[in-house]
């Protein structure tokens, strides 16, 4: 049943949404002009501006609920590091290209499916970012789905660069299924499903494409968390932004 | 000067796409409304892609265009619902992207003949081209690779 909800808690969800494809549609772009081929490297940069694009949406929907007159270039480039809200798999670097393909993979069945529900909001504002959003998440899954699948199932060396990947980012996917009082408080509005939900169609989805990709999910329960609430970022965080923020922090106001 | 709508759709279908400028806005299907509120003039145009840079540039381009013609209040207004389909693409805009050199969109997912030889003998080279909207192909017969407009 849909209730009421207080503009500060919706607002807190839209960073979370928001952060997550600006941090990643960042660190995504990093790779332009650095790819192994041509067709990556437009691939990867055409990513990276969906990200962008659906950052736009999100944040530019965040400062109107907000109501303090900030746009969405006020929230991506005005912010430090503690007001930033998107989970901390997303502002780790890229590492190799294998690394980078697997973040954007767990990532990418994330948004697929979290996308999917959002798009019965109850919120229509955010039923049509989602709507317009899934589109683009469909589209980058298969794309990073196939790629995981050929480079797992590949060389005996691609195969242990993405095993060692998977490894290593794995433990960062809880966050993404963990809700707090925001999360709960918006699932109960019905503006967002509650994360925990997710996790079934999440697991099928990513469990399909390992295992094709003949790589395994590695034990252990640890989950690393602190973003999605800014309670705690990793030391990645700054050194992003001073990179993403520095030209709106040396020439305020600045615009092309 | 306060002209009908219809006038203004057909001053907004000789705009050219700026990535794409065979077809006009009007045939991409991203112009959604014209309508008269007092006297400002309010186009509603929805995003191909939520990220395609040349968004801005078409709404740059409608109100330059419409203020040329002598309206003196134009508003641009972004819808997002529905979301944009190539569905909504005419069949002549198709034509004209065929006879172009870029395969049109198909709803199987993939470009259904060379826009150049005609051959139904393709492979895909990579998911991403040269902007948000396309694909890059290759024709197996003549060899030749082009671009094909993914459907979404
Ligand atoms: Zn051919």
């Amino acid at each position: 049943m849909a209730g009421k909800l207080d503009n500060p808690s919706l607002f807190e969800f839209l960073l979370r949404m928001g952060d997550n494809t600006l941090i990643l549609g960042h660190r995504v772009s990093e790779w332009c002009g650095h790819a192994p081929v041509l067709e990556e490297d437009i691939a990867l940069a055409n990513t990276a501006l969906d990200l962008i694009g659906q950052t736009q949406m999100w944040l530019g929907l965040a400062g109107e609920v907000e109501g303090k007159g900030r746009s969405a270039d006020d929230l991506a480039f005005l912010r430090d590091a503690w007001d930033f809200r998107n989970a901390l798999m997303l502002e780790l670097p890229n590492g190799d290209f294998g690394q980078t393909l697997m973040r954007q993979f767990l990532f990418d069945a994330w948004q697929v499916v979290m996308l999917g529900r959002l798009m019965q909001s109850t919120d229509a504002r955010v039923a049509a970012i989602a709507a317009k959003a899934s589109k683009e998440a469909a589209y980058h899954v298969e794309r990073s789905g196939h790629t995981v699948v050929g480079l797992g199932d590949g060389t005996e060396e691609s195969h242990r660069r993405m095993q060692e990947a998977l490894d290593y980012l794995y433990p960062y996917v809880g966050e993404l299924f963990v809700s707090d009082a925001i999360d709960t408080a918006v699932a109960e509005a019905g503006i967002a499903p509650k994360l925990e939900t997710l996790r079934e169609e999440y697991d099928a989805l990513v469990g399909r494409v390992l295992s094709a990709a003949t790589l395994s999910i590695p034990g252990g329960s640890y989950v690393h968390q602190g973003g999605r609430d800014g309670r705690m970022h990793t030391e990645h965080l700054g050194h992003l932004l001073s990179s993403m923020q520095w030209l709106q922090r040396a020439y305020p106001g600045c615009e092309w | 000067m306060q002209v009908s709508s219809d006038q203004v759709w057909a001053w907004l279908s000789a705009l050219p796409d700026p990535e794409i400028p065979v077809i006009s806005l009007v045939e991409l299907g991203v112009i959604r409304g014209v309508a008269w509120e007092d006297d400002t003039c309010v186009v509603t145009v929805t995003p191909t892609y939520s990220g395609c840079p040349a968004t801005s540039m078409i709404e740059r381009d409608i109100e330059a265009e419409l203020k040329t013609k002598g309206i003196e209040k134009v508003e641009l207004r972004r819808q997002l619902a529905p979301a944009w389909t190539t569905d909504w693409m005419t069949d002549e805009a198709r034509a004209k992207l065929e006879a172009y050199g870029i395969a049109p969109p198909e709803p199987a997912g993939g470009p259904k003949r060379c826009p150049r030889c005609g051959s139904e003998k393709l492979e895909k080279i990579s998911q991403f081209g040269s902007t948000p909207c396309k694909a890059q192909w290759r024709c197996i017969d003549c060899l030749e690779p082009f671009e094909y407009f993914k459907c979404i």
